[in-house]
């Protein structure tokens, strides 16, 4: 089809449709554009493409691969945290070293691993791509969000060299011991926290606005809403959800530092201190579990939604499925992201908030359980009479379906407030969250990266390393912490320096500590051959085939692969139907690209989506 | 196959861990074995919905791997299916969630012959506060934390004068009575917790939390403080002891109460600066 003979095409049928009411009846028509085509700005240096760049891959790229810098970091103080619990003869920390560790670690991965790596980096790589848009709305906007990040790590990690170390107050921050003696780095290295925290959202605020209006406003012409990849749903709520969620935690940074650096009192009651009563009077620190919380829960589906949408999209592909109950999976997203407002404070029922409260949140937080049970029960509808490809991304989809299992499950035991009570801060409670919002989107984004390297580089990460590096991870990682949850029945409570021989803990509870340090050992050594297969396959990889999954979305599409800048060459694409025709019967491949128009595909009984 | 078997295995072995592994919670030494009973009500519910997708799981990828001659079904959705299957997990959950809320119930509602202990915390320690003969304990503030008064009882409240203070990291407690913890820090968050009585509540500065147990069987158990509250939170250890009614008596008679607490002190103060005089 010669370009020419497509504008004329278009001509008419938008003629027809304004015309008169008398409907087209070519079957290749898609909705005029309502927009004009994005402008794009052209880098024409070498500073302006690959540092100050504003086109939305290469921030995605830059966002990921800070993500995991800072990421390698929290690793390596897991590992020096595991070793002081297994083995605390030898000595290498003392507790305030270790709580600081901990605190760095859980802050560092939550907020400038996860968030970014999801929203920031899987979200500038694919929503344009994905939506069939040339770049995102504000590519300098969005250039900015990327260097406030990086601004944001530079802070964090300052806080290592201040006097007094960074802050050991627990990734939650809790007032009052966050700002007050006892507590390691509760001068300098919680303000830099804070500050950090407060450039990240700003920064965040930049990006999610870019992605939001992206999706609303770019997407090309056929893309209705519910054509969408899960990718993007997941992506586009989750980027809803901290739009509305990171205020809160703005104002408790804001409030925190106003507490600690002008003597305010908005979390500090009247207390004592190194002997000393305080000036601060009349503060509640419950106040900040409130608002840290009220940012924190909608934080986990920040991280969990975007995991699944891509999981969704990994499953379909990879088993040549259709997707199951689409529809379902887009309203059980948005249900999951608006519920995830209404119970925070299952994070508070043993915090002495009144202890009445306990009943409505209980109720909220098993109502979660059904949309989130639904997500499952479709992820494994679409393996059954699916024709399952065990790539690299379909392994690690299914070691995401197994562990998020688990840890959904467990988040039955601490959402019901009854059992909540002997468990929380126990270890539990660790063996929970790193189970369902650590290793579970971790795989995902494991998975994300094998499936969508050869977009951006061209090539394949080696399958042989890559298997080896499943294994390990997702075995590793189960060893890790299924049997850290029976810890937390004994009792063991969490952020504890040493626990000593406690007359109530068996010895072979500190025996299971150590497997459980040599695990995480093992288990971090495996994402160094990670590491090496992505370095050394972006230039020794088997160079790949365009479309090598033969998937359906946008992003495989484009003219060239790796698409260049603006994506789509001369022609916007246009979109016929969603992505997820695998198997379609009566179809001569067993795919049909989004763009694919029908009067190319005749035959096949595809359903009208 | 092998990835099939994998999942198969990790599930089968998941089932023998939690049967035979020896990490199981401590004998419960107070009234809320029915929260032990929750949780295996919910290990039975969840624990039925892992092992039944793990193992579908496990089914699919061993039945319908990759074969290039064969195509995968087509059939974008259900509607049955699905609504079936969110039914059946609504009515899982709330027979999980009823439970629990009736026994969440009893436990923010403390019975009315409860008798009362205070239990303060510092960083990094405890002490405890019985109300005396009079059944009430007087009232505090921190701003009168003096060395003579450590409690920071406000001394112009009369119902204070008969407390019995506890200045050890040691409280006795009766078995088979109901007991009211009235939970007081004076500097960060804290948290009352013994494995073996199953509750806890987080102490916060500025107001007095509560929970409540009747201790069911006599021993000597470690109190851990469970909210994370500096440096020492790994150190914040104290020792609880249930007695039978005798043994309880001969420890309460060893207390000071805090009008003779004072008294002492403010002696020890005078002698003090005399010397120095």
């Amino acid at each position: 089809m010669s370009d020419e003979y497509e504008h004329k095409l278009e001509a008419k049928s938008d003629y027809a449709t304004d015309a008169s009411s008398v409907p087209s009846t070519d079957i290749d028509s898609v909705p005029k554009a309502e927009l004009p085509d994005q402008e794009l700005y052209h880098s024409h240096s070498w500073w302006t493409t690959y540092v100050f760049s504003q086109d939305a891959k290469y921030i995605g790229i830059q966002y990921a691969l800070t993500a995991v810098g800072t990421g390698l970091l929290g690793l390596v103080l897991s590992w020096l945290m595991r070793i002081q619990l297994a083995f605390p003869g030898l000595g290498w920390l003392d507790p305030a070293a270790y709580y600081q560790f901990v605190t760095m670690h859980g802050m560092i991965m939550v907020v400038y691993l996860l968030t970014a790596l999801f929203l920031g980096g899987f979200g500038n790589l694919l929503i344009p791509l994905m939506c069939g848009a040339r770049d995102m709305a504000f590519p300098y906007v969005n250039m900015l969000s990327y260097w406030a990040f990086v601004v944001a790590v530079v802070v964090l990690l300052a806080s290592f060299f201040v006097p007094g170390g960074p802050t050991g107050a627990g990734w939650t921050l809790y007032p009052p011991q966050a700002i007050t003696a006892g507590t390691p780095g509760s001068d300098m290295g919680i303000i830099l926290m804070l500050i950090s925290l407060i450039l990240f959202v700003a920064g965040f605020t930049m990006g999610g606005l870019n992605y939001i209006i992206t999706v609303l406003q770019l997407r090309a012409r056929g893309m209705t809403l519910m054509r969408l990849p899960l990718t993007i749903w997941g992506i586009f709520t989750a980027t809803v959800l901290a739009m509305f969620a990171f205020p809160a935690l703005l104002v408790g940074c804001l409030m925190m530092t106003l507490d600690s650096l002008l003597g305010t009192s908005f979390f500090m009651p009247a207390m004592v201190s190194l002997g000393e009563t305080l000036t601060h009077e009349g503060g509640s620190p419950i106040l900040f579990q409130h608002l840290f919380w009220f940012f924190g829960h909608p934080e986990v589906y920040i991280v969990a939604l975007p995991a699944f949408g891509i999981v969704s999209d990994l499953l379909s592909v990879h088993s040549r499925k259709t997707i199951f109950g689409y529809r379902m999976m887009v309203w059980a997203i948005v249900g999951i992201g608006a519920l995830s407002f209404f119970v925070w404070a299952h994070h508070m029922y043993v915090s002495g908030m009144n202890p009445w409260f306990g009943f409505f949140f209980a109720t909220t937080t098993l109502i979660i359980a059904v949309p989130t049970a639904i997500k499952v029960y479709n992820w494994i509808l679409t393996l059954w009479r699916g024709n399952i490809q065990l790539s690299l991304p379909m392994l690690f989809s299914l070691g995401f379906i197994v562990t998020f299992l688990n840890g959904g499950l467990t988040g039955l035991f601490l959402g019901n407030v009854t059992v909540d009570v002997p468990l929380s801060d126990t270890y539990f409670v660790v063996a929970h969250f790193h189970m369902v919002m650590g290793i579970a989107p971790i795989l995902v984004i494991f998975g994300a990266i094998y499936h969508w390297y050869p977009l951006i580089t061209g090539r394949m990460m080696n399958e042989t390393l890559g298997k080896i590096h499943f294994w390990i991870t997702f075995i590793g990682s189960y060893a890790i912490y299924f049997p850290m949850h029976y810890q937390g029945f004994v009792g063991v409570p969490r952020r504890y320096f040493e626990i000593y021989d406690s007359p109530y803990i068996d010895t072979s509870t500190l025996l299971l500590n150590k497997f459980i340090t040599i695990a995480v050992l093992i288990v971090g050594a495996a994402q160094l051959l990670f590491l090496y297969n992505l370095i050394t396959s972006a230039r020794l990889g088997k160079k790949s085939e365009k479309n090598p999954w033969k998937a359906n979305s946008l992003e495989w599409q484009t003219p060239q692969m790796p698409p260049e800048h603006g994506n789509w060459g001369k022609e916007l694409p246009k979109v016929y139907r969603w992505p997820y025709d695998f198997s379609v019967p009566g179809a001569k491949e067993d795919y049909i690209p989004q763009n694919q128009p029908p009067s190319e595909i005749i035959g096949a009984k595809v359903e009208k989506t | 196959m092998i990835v099939a078997l994998s999942i198969f295995l990790i599930t089968v072995g998941s089932i023998a861990f939690h049967f035979w592994s020896p990490w199981w919670w401590t004998e419960v030494a107070s009234n809320w074995g029915n929260m032990d009973d929750t949780i295996i009500l919910t290990f039975w519910i969840t624990g039925f919905v892992f092992v039944a997708i793990c193992f579908f799981v496990a089914y699919c990828v061993w039945k319908f791997s990759y074969n290039k001659d064969r195509r995968a079904e087509y059939k974008p959705e259900d509607k049955k299916l699905e609504s079936r299957l969110t039914w059946a997990t609504a009515i899982g959950v709330a027979a999980l969630l009823a439970p629990g809320l009736v026994v969440w119930n009893q436990y923010v509602t403390v019975p009315e012959n409860a008798y009362k202990v205070e239990v303060f915390a510092y960083q990094w320690g405890w002490k405890y506060r019985l109300p005396g003969d009079d059944g009430i304990l007087g009232k505090t503030d921190i701003k009168y934390i003096t060395d003579e008064n450590p409690f920071g009882l406000i001394i112009e409240d009369t119902n204070g004068k008969d407390d019995l203070l506890v200045d050890a990291q040691e409280l006795h407690l009766l078995i088979d009575r109901p007991v009211k913890f009235e939970l007081r820090t004076i500097d960060v968050l804290h948290n009352f917790y013994v494995p073996q009585f199953r509750g806890k509540m987080d102490m916060v500065p500025g107001i007095v939390t509560y929970y409540w147990l009747t201790p069911t069987r006599t021993g000597d158990f470690e109190v851990l403080c469970a909210e994370y509250c500096g440096s020492g939170h790994y150190a914040m250890r104290g020792r609880v002891i249930v007695d039978e009614e005798q043994d309880y008596k001969k420890w309460e008679a060893k207390q000071i109460t805090f009008e003779k607490m004072l008294a002492k002190n403010q002696k020890k103060r005078q002698f003090a600066t005399s010397k120095k005089g």
